[in-house]
């Protein structure tokens, strides 16, 4: 087990340096620079480009960078001079983690409950309910469902706050329109999966040992069913705890998510780079553990691992 | 004569789709006696896995519906019995061992719980005395270092040790009667004889009557006590394993004794005969025989009305016109 996990880090990291050498030179490819404001003056730029090297050529930029990444240096950002990339990395993942963790917790818990019920209710009306929940959730963009959940909860029935200010009530109404979508997605999963198990072979089988309907399902369904979600709940969790731009701003919460979209606006290349490849590494990471989660619950993978030194 | 177990009479099963109503079991009825093999067999789609699950109502309702008849076993009715009271019945007094023993264990729990599971819920047992029944069950059914195998998943087992496994968690619980579905079907020729060799010892040693569903006639000339042959949704002939493959009175049946391949037959005999022709639809079954279209000795009554089953000699009886005494003696006599 502990080789397959050593195998698997290793394999991380050579997609880490693949995807930081794509996203370096589609940052090349995009036209225009970093200081393209007419008002500056053409000895000012140049010295600004001497200053942050953008004057070598770029396999010579390509690799300075990696040099320093190596280091675990993402340089300083272009358009907030003087603020390393790392530290504003710092800075606001924690809000967006914040949220999204929570968002995570939401989208589980209610996705594998709605899909479950959902597929043991097979075309009656609590399945018929959820599909709808969940064409809803997948349909609707954040940026429309955030405000009527605002105007609902918080301005209209005033039940719950609408800004983030770190007491715990705070985090639901912005988590909970994070994780909509994700519940609609899990919970159409979840019921799918669920319909497949229980027409298996081995339903019957169980069924025929005399064993409860409520026993099946804990112990004979879920088990089965759970598998093919747990394997796209890494990459989820990597989206949810990145943040999205949209609920940041709803929610006035100074968050990672706004920095995916206004940097590559900014073309402010150091910054480009570290998100990207802090995004990765999570997506990376979190996948690498629901492979070591799902080693445990596959009890298939289990052996070979065992015997596949 | 031996006491009787299971009495099943007029059974009629259906299925509600969307194309209409498919009468897949239509007036079946017969008899199981007391540690007797009894084999129905008949072609894919005559009905005879759908008699052998509406035994433990395992057929999923709906779409399927008992639409008539009863099924009686220790003087109940189970066709009327309430859920809770099949799970009773279901595993420790009737159990069940299906076709495909690759999808008919769960691949996520290791083999041990899957049968101490029924025994838990049946007999009361705790989680330590039911292990060591367990673990014996195991070691009945031939599976080599019982005590780690029980702790193993169902892919670290061959087709042959799963089907031994079925054979264990269906018979762990001493039941009364164990339906087997096709339960060689899927094996490979030599595994086939080890499971029938097992099942017929296992029946001996702890006296339960066997239900053996299948298509192939070898395997009911090995095990079988007494047949019922079945086809589009009906018995055609029932009887002892002799009265049917010596002295059958069913055209259906003939068809179905010509088309085993036989190594006691003159070699040169040419092709393996068949059967011509396609079942009939059972969304609008024929008001007459279902296999008078396919028959070669269909007479005019044939396609009006079904026959009734015509008793040739005690256990022995054929629903065919042809044992009517008015039939042409022409068809007898080639016979």
């Amino acid at each position: 087990m502990l080789r397959y996990i050593l195998k698997r880090c290793l394999y991380a990291l050579i997609t880490l340096w693949v995807i930081a050498t794509i996203t370096f030179g589609l940052m090349k490819i995009l036209p225009g620079d970093p200081f393209n404001d007419p008002k500056l003056k053409p000895d000012v730029k140049a010295t600004l480009i001497k200053q942050y090297g953008l004057d070598k050529s770029i396999p010579e930029q390509y690799a300075l960078y990696m040099k320093n990444l190596m280091r675990g240096d993402l340089g300083t950002s272009l358009k907030f001079p003087g603020r390393s990339v790392t530290k504003m990395i710092q800075e606001s993942f924690p809000k967006s983690f914040a949220l999204g963790w929570r968002a995570m917790v939401i989208a589980v818990a209610f996705g594998l409950t709605f899909g479950i019920i959902a597929a043991l209710n097979h075309q009656k009306v609590f399945d018929y309910f959820t599909i709808f929940i969940a064409i809803i959730g997948i349909s609707v963009p954040s940026i429309v469902m955030g405000p009527i959940l605002v105007y609902t909860f918080g301005v209209n029935l005033g039940w719950l706050p609408v800004t983030v200010d770190g007491t715990q009530i705070s985090y639901l109404l912005p988590s909970l329109t994070l994780a909509l979508g994700s519940v609609a997605f899990i919970s159409r999963l979840m019921r799918t999966t669920t319909l497949e198990v229980l027409n298996q072979d081995y339903i019957v089988t169980a069924k025929s040992k005399g064993i409860t309907k409520r026993k099946i399902v804990w112990s004979h369904v879920i088990r089965n069913a759970i598998m093919p979600v747990v394997t796209v709940l890494g990459p989820l969790f990597a989206a949810l705890i990145t943040g999205s731009i949209v609920i940041e701003k709803i929610f006035a919460v100074a968050g990672l998510g706004e920095y995916f979209v206004s940097t590559i606006f900014l073309k402010d290349y150091p910054m480009i780079m570290g998100i990207t490849i802090f995004y990765a590494a999570l997506i990376i990471a979190s996948i690498l553990m629901i492979d070591i989660i799902y080693g445990f619950i596959d009890p298939k993978l289990r052996v070979t691992g065992r015997r596949g030194r | 004569m031996r006491e009787r177990i299971l009495a099943v009479n007029k059974l009629q099963v259906s299925f509600n789709t969307y194309a209409g109503e498919v009468q897949a079991v239509r007036d079946v009825t017969f008899d199981l006696y007391k540690g007797e093999t009894l084999a129905i067999v008949g072609e894919s789609g005559c009905g005879k896995s759908v008699t052998a699950k509406s035994l433990m109502r395992l057929n999923p309702e709906p779409p399927a519906v008992i639409k008539g008849g009863e099924i009686i076993f220790e003087n109940r009715d189970i066709t009327n019995l309430k859920e809770k009271e099949m799970q009773r019945i279901r595993g420790s007094q009737i159990s069940m061992i299906f076709q495909d023993p690759m999808t008919s264990l769960n691949p996520t729990m290791t083999v041990g719980r899957q049968i101490t599971e029924g025994l838990k819920k049946h007999q009361k047992l705790t989680e330590v005395e039911a292990q060591k029944v367990a673990i014996q069950m195991l070691k009945l059914v031939q599976i080599p270092n019982a005590e780690s195998r029980f702790k193993e998943y169902p892919h670290q087992f061959s087709g042959g040790m799963r089907q031994r496994v079925m054979i264990a968690m269906a018979l762990v619980c001493n039941p009364k009667i164990l339906i087997a579905d096709e339960p060689t079907t899927a094996l490979d020729v030599t595994i086939q004889a080890q499971i029938l060799e097992l099942m017929k010892e296992l029946q001996n040693k702890i006296d339960t009557s066997i239900i053996l569903i299948t298509h192939d006639l070898g395997v009911v000339a090995h095990i079988a006590e007494r047949i019922v042959v079945m086809y589009g949704g009906k018995v055609v002939e029932k009887g002892r394993s002799e009265d049917i493959f010596y002295r059958s009175k069913h055209p259906y049946t003939w068809g179905l004794l010509k088309s085993v391949p036989r190594l006691d037959i003159k070699r040169n005999a040419g092709r393996l005969s068949s059967i011509e022709g396609t079942p009939p639809d059972l969304l609008a079954p024929p008001p007459g025989c279902p296999f008078a279209d396919r028959c070669q000795y269909a007479m005019k009554i044939c396609r009006i009305e079904m026959p009734p089953m015509f008793e040739i000699y005690q256990l022995h009886g054929a629903a065919c016109w042809i044992n009517h005494p008015q039939a042409p003696t022409k068809v007898k006599e080639e016979v």
